[in-house]
């Protein structure tokens, strides 16, 4: 096995070679450790949520992941992003080929182990190193996007000051330092061969037009290809550690909020059982209301409230859909109401959701709502009965202003549906509130009184037929 | 059109008139008859003066191709859907139990609606309440009958050459994937039909779904009807740079050229698209240009059978 540093430019490189798997498997235990601790925690506040049955469909489901997440089929749509998101999420995907060969190297003290694979190693490199170089450039046009003045539309507005802006720019220039770090790495490698007039197995297109930055002293070089190997992983676990406390969790979450997603058509609605129970039971005195569900040592359950008024009031799958918004902002882009400057912004109700969901139940390792500081927001809530996700994050203004035209849901890229916490909330509203604006509570009781939503008396309703006549004309009748 | 093509050389009277007496569903039901099609009327249909044309046209062209339908009449009521987007589950519960029975209790098993709103309520949320029937929408309804041949889309008013958009309608279109049917209609007409740059799955609301018919808009600076009047006018003339200003369009298409509104058509195929997009060009002082017509207004006028 070849040996990770030369011994005779590297003298305590006994010491290094000894200490390295050692260090190296303390960093892994750790780095995973803490993120299934943070991933636990995060599931458990999607599972405050509501039961839903979201099993079967395995077929459907499979083909909608394959297209939507792996594919990025709705990201096509807007081609620039879509094309420099292509680019980032392909370089994610590949370069972490290699991060399973430092893994290895790291643990069993062997260098670039995957170099066996000869001519698919050389290609894999070529490949990581064009990638490479395409994701800074990628990484710097989303910066001029989101930080030039003004920025593109969608990555303003008042839900995307303080930390979330904070977080998108850390994401950048995260992405950035791996890449930085991956082209130190393997530049001063290749230049530590090139000096010892040894071959370096694999093709680093990138890396040999740099060569000529790096100093031509072995030992500078030595150094220089631990320190980018070391930053390169380091920056991974660390960045791996990052993602529950933002934004760029998607690149995890995407995946299962795909797969979870609904199947039906968009215009339907959810149906509440409860109240179909009840309502049926009016029209049918017949009808035996099934028993109402109970706890497991047999004692009634708190009736549970029609509509949502806290987080633990959606269904568990709205809540995996705000641990998977990456803050992109389509929906509110193409959002009738925010279009034309109402309050509402379907982003805002998707980023209130996790914030409440932290605030009220489990916070990630770095990221606790109190962080957005000054430039919230909301106002902050000193009235704690009154901090849940309606009114305490999500006004009646902003529900209100929904025309349920699903452009929001159309438009997200991993199928998160703000359209439904919508609803709940205005069910939650009218249901358990009557707080509905009062024209509408004109329309509801039209509809009781009179069968339609306007005051028209029910006895005109057949008057449209009245003195209907037509031309009489022949049916065209087809020459075969 | 050659003087052979039309029909009037072949009956040169004038062209008779008739009335229709419309089937309702219990006058069939006591004869123990049921129809093909049940036409589900929708409360715009049967009460909103402007949309009772298009109920009109409808039915004109059902009879002329001699489908066997009915109505409900008087036993019709709200589907509950505005009550069901505004939050009111129990209200529209009470109303879909009350229909389903109506419906159940005279067997029907297919229903055609000129609303996307009653379509998208009774085909998608009536099943879990007990209501299973096959809904379609007029549009597709009006694309079969021109598909089989039963309607010519001849022998009325000529659309050759007018210059016509169609404005989907959110709970046609993005609720239920019908984007092509409305289309094909349109084409039949060998109209010039022009495509705002928000259409199908991209297509921008009227502001009037989700209840919001029924009350005003929250603040802001602007009615979304004003918005989406705005990018109609704006196709139809084929003022480019007018696109280019509205806000949220951000996909950059070949414009049709500059053309004069006079005789425009804005379509349509909802009655809440229709009151919002009528308001909008009112709004606009553009009514004596440009018209503002539902599909099946359209297929009737073309077919000649409006009276």
């Amino acid at each position: 096995m070849p040996s990770i540093l030369h011994p005779q430019t590297f003298p305590p490189s006994y010491l290094y070679r000894m200490l390295q798997p050692i260090l190296f498997a303390l960093l892994l235990v750790a780095a995973f450790g803490f993120f299934t601790w943070q991933v636990r925690k995060i599931r458990a506040n999607i599972l405050v949520g509501r039961d839903r049955d979201m099993s079967g469909h395995a077929a459907e489901r499979f083909q909608k992941t394959l297209l939507v997440a792996f594919g990025q089929q709705k990201m096509f749509k807007r081609m620039t992003p879509a094309l420099l998101h292509l680019v980032v999420y392909v370089g994610f995907l590949v370069i972490n080929i290699e991060v399973l060969e430092i893994v290895v190297d790291g643990l069993f003290g062997t260098h670039r182990f995957l170099s066996f694979l000869g001519p698919v190693y050389s290609l894999l490199m070529a490949t990581n190193e064009v990638l490479g170089a395409l994701v800074i450039i990628a990484v710097a046009a989303f910066w001029w996007r989101r930080n030039r003045k003004p920025p593109l539309k969608r990555f303003s507005g008042p839900e995307l000051r303080a930390w979330p802006k904070m977080d998108a720019n850390i994401i950048l220039y995260v992405e950035v330092i791996l890449m930085v770090a991956l082209f130190t790495m393997n530049t001063s490698d290749l230049k530590l061969h090139q000096l010892r007039g040894e071959n370096l197995p694999g093709a680093f297109p990138i890396s040999s037009l740099l060569m000529g930055l790096l100093p031509a002293n072995a030992g500078m070089l030595e150094i220089m290809e631990r320190v980018g190997w070391w930053a390169h992983i380091t920056g991974i676990l660390l960045f791996l550690n990052y993602l529950p406390s933002s934004k760029h969790f998607h690149i995890i979450m995407a995946f299962p909020n795909v797969w979870y997603s609904r199947l039906v058509p968009q215009g339907q609605f959810s149906n509440v059982e409860s109240i179909t129970n009840e309502v049926k039971a009016m029209m049918d005195p017949s009808f035996v209301v099934p028993p109402a569900p109970t706890a497991p040592d047999g004692s009634a359950l708190a009736p549970t409230p029609f509509g949502a008024k806290d987080v633990d009031d959606l269904p568990w799958t709205n809540l995996l859909n705000a641990y998977s918004c990456t803050e992109c902002g389509r929906c509110t882009s193409v959002c009738p109401a925010n279009l034309t400057g109402k309050l509402l912004s379907p982003r805002k109700i998707i980023m209130d959701t996790r914030d409440r969901m932290e605030e009220k139940y489990n916070s990630p390792l770095i990221f606790r709502p109190n962080l957005y500081g000054e430039e919230a927001k909301h106002e902050p809530i000193t009235d704690l009965m009154e901090a849940t996700l309606l009114r305490g994050k999500v006004t009646p203004e902003e529900l209100w202003a929904c025309t349920t035209c699903n452009a929001c849901v159309e438009s997200c890229p991993v199928n998160i549906n703000p359209l439904e916490s919508i609803i709940e909330m205005r069910r939650f509203l009218v249901l358990e509130e009557s707080a509905a604006p009062n024209s509408l509570n004109v329309m509801f009781s039209n509809i009781e009184n009179n069968g339609a939503p306007w005051a028209f008396s029910p006895s005109d309703r057949f008057n449209w037929a009245d003195d209907l006549f037509a031309v009489e004309k022949a049916v065209k009748v087809a020459v075969s | 059109m050659t003087v052979l093509d039309n029909p009037s050389f072949m009956t040169p009277e004038a062209p008779t008139k008739k009335q229709i007496n419309v089937p309702v569903m219990a006058d069939l039901a006591a004869r123990n008859e049921s129809p093909e099609i049940l036409f589900w009327v929708g409360c715009a249909g049967a009460f909103d003066d402007r949309y009772k044309r298009v109920t009109r046209a409808f039915v004109r062209i059902l009879d002329h191709v001699g489908t066997k339908y009915a109505v409900l009449g008087l036993e019709e009521s709200c589907t509950g859907d505005p009550a069901k987007r505004a939050g009111n589950e129990f209200l529209f519960q009470m109303q879909a139990m009350q229909n389903i029975t109506t419906l159940n209790g005279y067997g029907i098993k297919k229903i055609v609606t000129a609303c996307p709103h009653c379509f998208n309520t009774i085909k998608n949320e009536y099943p879990a309440l007990g209501g299973d029937y096959e809904v379609i929408h007029h549009s597709t309804y009006l694309q079969q009958l021109i598909n089989e041949g039963k309607v010519g889309v001849t022998g009325g008013e000529s659309f050759k050459g007018r210059r016509i958009t169609f404005h989907d309608s959110c709970y046609l279109g993005r609720a239920n994937n019908i984007y092509e049917a409305p289309r094909d209609v349109l084409a039949a007409l060998d109209a010039d039909l022009v495509e705002m740059k928000r259409s199908r799955a991209n297509g921008l609301c009227c502001g009037a779904g989700g209840a919001q018919m029924w009350k005003e808009a929250e603040p802001g600076k602007k009615e979304i009807n004003i918005e989406r009047t705005e990018e109609a006018l704006a196709t139809l003339s084929g003022k480019a740079d007018a696109l280019a200003n509205l806000t949220g369009v951000e996909t950059e298409t070949s414009a049709p050229g500059p053309h004069d509104l006079q005789g425009s058509i804005i379509a349509v195929s909802c009655p809440f698209c229709m009151t919002m997009m009528s308001d909008g060009v009112k709004n606009k002082e553009q009514e004596s240009k440009v018209q503002v017509f539902d599909l099946a207004e359209l297929v009737a006028s073309a077919e000649g059978i409006n009276a």
